[in-house]
């Protein structure tokens, strides 16, 4: 008899998750509903910036259904944490204004929580919140970065002058200047990374129940970070002992990042449920509510300057942002803008001389936090329009100066000179693997790319512009390497293991249970995958769990790819001692030595005597009953591993985008995607080609159509999806992908990481493209979104017409 | 506000709820008859999340009164299909990877099934107008369109092949 | 998402609901909801009584009149439109896939969608350029008026409370007749900055001989443009004329401006897409 199993690493294999999904047995966070469970509304700030003179909550006390109101005042919680502070090297420490549960004295931006009702139905929670009476004290706001730093702008924090968080700085300053003094040709820029709202289709949720009979709470959370988060609730947030938190993240409709943090409505919850004697408490936001509840993306300023050669070799980057980070800080706020962004600025080139200097800024705006990305697309879009300006400014082909500028593929790993990816304890992250010609050349030929000036002819015969972009990206994935981060110099000082436990039960089945946090990635299919590969188990015979912090081991959660490197390293370990010790059993069993057991998938065989073998599911069957166990060897099959990644690993590709602007109305529209992925080896190609092609239509939309739009007075103008446009099916094209393998040497599988990689190229490739289609009317660079009345007016503008880019008076 | 007492079919069974007059059809199917395959994306009616067929025709069930629907024939997602006898859409959905955090699916696959019943043979480009009230954060769209397009071409089969058991 | 509490009663004839509204101040009908629900979920409307008129029998239908003209009931869904002989109009080929999107089309009605008077609601437009006529019912009768001065304002329309819209009548397709819509829209709401519905009637020689042009989105209300028409009108439908004529669309109206359009822009794209349903429209014509 043969128990090989089919080996499905690598294969595209259809997601075990998809059944309950597509039948609609999913059980998301709304989905449940527990015994004699309330409901919470919360009461939002009207106002950007205001004290609050007093709340009277006595009617909505009184209104139907209504089983109790709260204001800040009564809840004692601390403020939330925030965890991830940037300063350390200019001496400048990071400032700490984070929210409360509810706001107690003043409020800094329009969706603040001050009140919150818990009543029998959603439907009378609702209705009081219209009964509570907030004496309102208007203040000034501001919310634009730069006007916020000026003298004169409206103070947010007594304790942070001109609204400054930190200012922080990363490489070789010395040397940059050098570079610009030396430089035959420099090009300046000023650019804006516009805010964006993340806005998974599911939006957040929480249920807070508090068991008055054990003194312990539980919280089921959309969240990306369940272990983090009872961790933040317990010890800094609530005072609670941890082990009276259990934290649930049930199935979680989208994230990108926005589900990373300690919000506020957690603690939230859990105060109303035992302040209502243990009656569970749900929350659940509104679409329009999430906008001022959940963190929002990007909304950095950045001024760019680039010293190069006359051939295009770019020789020094200065980089100088500033990044607006909302009212109050969120969870790893500050982290966002430098150790993400900053850090790799010099992107898949080898510029010699970069010096970034960051500003964190605090507005009367919906505070800032990672979104798909979180600093890399920014730090993207800052080399790769670099790039075209430099390209643009000499004459040369983009795809040209590109290629003179790429590291070689003898530069691995790659030691960034200017000491952009060193901490300040010396420790020191390497780009870890690269060849980035060939996926430049790869995507080149599939865009046909030599015949581009006759498409261009062509499309101009139809009246319209056609324009090509470029974008030669890399991506950092599977934070991070604990020794780096937790001494970085941002003063994260925390490690990122990850962990993973496998039990191969009695009956041969298998659960593994999992530190990381899908949310729409298919955890539960490819670490199958890579069991069924480790043990030789079918597939079907392995069920992933995750998201539950009682019975699955700590994890830092799943954000930046981590899953893919850190959690596979876990997985992988866990499999190896499970092996080992299968080993061990296989010899006892076998009347062997150890070292003549010899493993073939499911099989343990003494070497030379083939027929002596036994199967993983025979030894887990002895190994679980155990009444015949070696001297020394406990029983089962059940073993716990920790990795913690060497380096992170860096995927890396060319996108290009090919638009066309109808210049009569400036409406854009995208014809064309190619894009050609690194991402190393694959554990599944369809599950990556799908995080591609979402993260590419989530980067096109910050380039073409999303954007938060406040109003001077704070008011957030884009304030629903009838003002925030997120990408739909009609206004995309099928994209068309393909791939280079570079293994990444850091992780044993050799995959990279591939959750970011789509949303990092895409919005600078598109960005490149409508600039280049504007380019034959003189147009050098527009900020995104390239909305159709933002590009009608420099159409207008450049063309000698009266349109502002503004489109009028709004 | 005194509730109204419903019955309308939903499924193929007759089902019965009080609602109050501003119950939403949604809020209805998920509270009171506790079909949470359909879900709610957004308060603005933007989103498609929350598809349903009424009387075989796509609607939002966040833009109907439960009241509005009273006597009508609703089709869930659970009433599309269950796992081992999934719809061609269930099934192309699951093949093309036309999903990932799923939270979208069940009102794309309600507002594709409505294409379906009216167009059999849908370019890309009706594929992408008939689903453009349909929300998706996660796929970009590609493999969403690449399962329409699929489970149409099996739909065809199925209706152009004499009934067998296959 | 929650609608603030109302009553609610399903009318079962006309003359029911004409009752409730001459009755009730408060009272507001609903048919297919797709303009009213969105708005009572964010409490920006909040009817004290709902008159649901959706299932009247008489309110239903599309019928071919004595003079070839079609009757569209009100209750008649964009949808049903769509699947009747109004699809002879191009203008109504045009302008129905652009409003919204597949569920709102299978549950939102003509009648719904002229009494709520959206300032940027799509099918007005062709309403106007096609010199459609509005039947109205009261307790007092039945009346016609043009669609041409119907749109008063922002969400005002010349529909007394205790009225209701019965049927929306359109004119018999003709031989020498070309219609087209054009519009650009704004991409969250989906609804139009600018919206131009174009009729065209060419005769021997090219020569126009009537036109209608319906405006939306542009100003609180959605009009028809007589100075295009008048410009059109007599001319052979040159580029140039169709330019000269297209550039009057807006006149000295008070344009709307938002985050997505200020005035200028708005205004410029009235314009641009006037002469694109223009030129479609002498293109079917001829």
């Amino acid at each position: 008899m043969t128990t090989m199993t089919t080996d499905v690493l690598g294969a595209p294999v259809r997601r075990v998750e998809d059944p309950r999904f597509i039948t609609g047995h999913g059980r998301y966070l709304d989905d449940i509903k527990l015994p004699a469970m309330t409901h919470m509304a919360i009461l939002r700030s009207p106002y950007a910036h205001a004290k609050i003179r007093s709340i009277d909550t006595s009617a909505a006390k009184a209104a139907p259904g209504v089983v109790a109101v709260f204001t800040g005042a009564d809840i004692a919680y601390n403020p939330l944490p925030m965890a991830w502070p940037a300063g350390g090297a200019s001496g400048i420490q990071n400032n700490v204004n984070t929210p409360r549960a509810l706001a107690t004295d003043d409020v800094k931006w329009t969706g603040e929580g001050v009140a919150a009702v818990v009543a029998e139905t959603a439907a009378q929670a609702q209705d009081a919140l219209e009964l509570i009476d907030v004496d309102w004290e208007p203040l000034p706001a501001v919310t634009d970065a730069e006007k916020a730093i000026a003298d004169g702008a409206p103070q947010l924090h007594e304790n942070a002058p001109n609204n400054r968080v930190f200012d922080w700085q990363v490489g070789d300053k010395e040397a940059t200047d050098a570079a610009f003094a030396n430089a035959a040709v420099t090009v300046h820029q000023r650019l804006v990374n516009h805010r964006l709202i993340p806005n998974p289709m599911e939006v957040r949720g929480d249920i807070g129940w508090y068991n008055p009979g054990t003194d312990e709470y539980t919280i089921w959370m959309s969240s990306q970070t369940p272990h983090i988060q009872r961790l933040l609730l317990a010890a800094f947030v609530m005072g609670v002992p941890e082990q009276k938190i259990r934290c649930i993240s049930p199935d979680v409709g989208g994230a990108f990042g926005s589900k990373i943090f300690c919000y506020a409505d957690m603690a939230l919850v859990l105060h109303a449920s035992k302040a209502i004697g243990g009656r569970p408490v749900k929350w659940v936001e509104e679409r329009r509510e999430s906008y001022g509840s959940t963190i929002h993306g990007r909304d950095h300023i950045t001024y760019v300057d680039v010293a190069a050669t006359k051939d295009g070799m770019v020789k020094g980057l200065r980089v100088k942002t500033l990044a607006n980070l909302g009212g109050r800080l969120s969870t790893i706020g500050p982290g966002i803008p430098t150790t993400l962004y900053g850090r790799i600025l010099s992107g898949p080139y080898k510029i010699p001389a970069v010096h970034c200097e960051v500003t964190g800024v605090y507005t009367n705006t919906t505070f800032v936090d990672a979104y798909r990305g979180a600093g890399r697309p920014e730090a993207t879009y800052v080399v790769e329009r670099a790039m075209d300006l430099v390209a643009d400014e000499l004459g040369i082909d983009p795809a040209e100066v590109r290629r003179r500028n790429f590291l070689p593929p003898d530069s691995f790993p790659y030691d960034n000179p200017s000491g952009l990816l060193t901490a300040v304890n010396g420790s020191k992250l390497y780009i870890d693997s690269g060849n980035y010609e060939p996926a430049m050349d790869k995507a080149l030929a599939m865009a046909g790319y030599a015949d581009i000036a006759a498409k261009k002819a062509e499309a101009k015969s139809r009246g319209k512009l056609l324009g090509v972009g470029l974008s030669t990206y890399i991506e950092v994935c599977g934070v991070a390497p604990s020794k780096w981060i937790g001494a970085v110099g941002e003063g994260w000082g925390a490690a990122m293991w990850e962990s993973s436990n496998i039990k191969v039960h009695l009956t041969g089945k298998v659960v593994v249970t999992m530190g990381t946090q899908p949310q729409g990635q298919g955890h539960e299919t490819t670490y199958a995958q890579i069991i069924s590969h480790e043990l030789g188990i079918p597939m079907e015979d392995i069920v992933v769990q995750h998201s539950d912090t009682q019975g699955t081991p700590f994890g830092y959660g799943s954000y930046g790819s981590r899953t893919s490197n850190v959690g596979t390293g876990a997985a992988l370990k866990a499999a190896a001692k499970i092996r080992e010790k299968a080993r061990r059993y296989a010899a006892h069993m076998l009347e062997a030595n150890v070292e003549d057991i010899e493993v073939e998938g499911a099989e343990y065989r003494v070497k030379g005597s083939p027929d002596k073998k036994k199967t993983i599911q025979e030894i887990a069957f002895a190994l679980d009953l155990a009444f015949d166990t070696p001297e020394g060897m406990e029983p089962y099959l059940d073993e716990t591993a920790y990795h913690d990644t060497p380096n992170c690993t860096f995927p890396f590709g060319t996108h290009v985008a090919f638009v066309e602007i109808d210049q009569e109305t400036g409406n854009v529209e995208l014809v064309r995607y190619v894009a050609v992925d690194d991402v190393g080896k694959k554990i599944n190609p369809m599950i990556v080609d799908g995080q591609l092609h979402g993260g590419i239509a989530q980067g096109i939309g910050q380039a073409l159509w999303e954007e938060a739009v406040y109003g001077d007075d704070g008011q957030l103008l884009s304030g629903s999806l009838l003002d925030y446009a997120l990408p739909r099916a009609e206004w995309l094209p099928s994209f068309e992908l393909d791939e280079t393998v570079t293994p990444s040497p850091v992780n044993p599988l050799g995959v990279k990481g591939v959750g970011e990689a789509g949303c990092i190229a895409s919005t600078a490739a598109v960005a490149n493209a409508v600039i280049d289609a504007l380019s034959p009317l003189g147009i050098r660079h527009l900020d995104m979104p390239f909305t159709a009345q933002k590009v009608w007016g420099a159409i207008q503008a450049a063309s000698g017409g009266s349109g502002s880019a503004k489109g009028g008076e709004a | 506000m005194a509730e109204l007492h419903i019955a309308l079919e939903v499924n193929g069974e007759q089902r019965e709820a009080d609602v109050e007059p501003r119950t939403l059809l949604v809020s209805m199917l998920r509270e009171d008859l506790e079909l949470t395959g359909t879900h709610v994306g957004c308060d603005t009616s933007q989103c498609g999340a929350c598809t349903v067929l009424v009387d075989g025709h796509a609607v939002k069930s966040c833009t109907m009164l439960a009241v509005q629907a009273e006597h009508t024939a609703v089709t869930t997602i659970e009433g599309l299909g269950q796992p081992g006898s999934l719809h061609p859409l269930q099934q192309a959905f699951w093949d093309k990877h036309g999903l990932q955090c799923g939270f979208c699916t069940p009102g794309m696959i309600m507002a594709a099934a409505d294409l379906m019943a009216h167009n059999p043979e849908p370019t890309d480009t009706e594929i992408r107008h008939a689903i453009a009230g349909n929300i998706c954060r996660c796929t970009g769209y590609h493999n969403i369109v690449a399962a329409v397009r699929e489970a149409a071409s099996v739909m065809r089969e199925g209706a152009a092949a004499p009934a067998t058991n296959a | 998402m929650i609608p603030a509490a109302f009553d609610y009663t399903r009318a079962t004839s006309v003359e029911e609901a004409l009752g409730i509204l001459a009755s009730d101040e408060g009272a507001k009908l609903i048919a297919g909801g797709q303009s009213l629900l969105p708005l009572m979920k964010l409490r920006l409307a909040q009817p004290a009584r709902l008159v649901d008129i959706g299932r009247l029998p008489e309110l239903r239908g599309v019928s071919k009149l004595d003079d070839g003209r079609l009757s569209v009931g009100a209750l008649t869904t964009y949808a049903e439109l769509m699947d009747s002989p109004a699809v002879h109009l191009a203008v109504i080929r045009d302008v129905v896939p652009a409003i919204a999107d597949v569920q709102v089309r299978n549950r939102g009605t003509i009648g719904g969608a002229v009494a709520h008077a959206d300032p940027a609601a799509d099918l007005p437009a062709a309403l106007l350029a096609l010199d459609a006529e509005l039947v109205i019912q009261s307790s007092s009768g039945t009346r016609s008026v043009k669609a041409d001065g119907f749109f008063q304002g922002p969400f005002a329309t010349g529909l007394a409370h205790d009225e209701i819209l019965a049927a929306v009548i359109l004119p018999a397709p003709r031989g020498d007749a070309g219609s087209a819509y054009a519009s650009i829209q704004q991409r969250a709401s989906g609804y139009p900055i600018a919206g131009v519905a174009a009729v065209v009637f060419v005769g021997a020689g090219g020569l126009v001989e009537g036109a209608g042009i319906g405006v939306t989105g542009v100003s609180d209300h959605p009009y028809r443009a007589h100075e295009v028409e008048d410009a059109l009108v007599g001319t052979t439908g040159t580029a140039d004329a169709v330019a000269a004529a297209a550039a009057l669309v807006v006149g000295d109206r008070e344009v709307s401006a938002d985050i997505h359009a200020g005035r200028e822009y708005r205004a410029a794209m009235a314009v641009v897409h006037a002469r694109r349903a223009i030129e479609a429209a002498l293109a079917r014509a001829r």
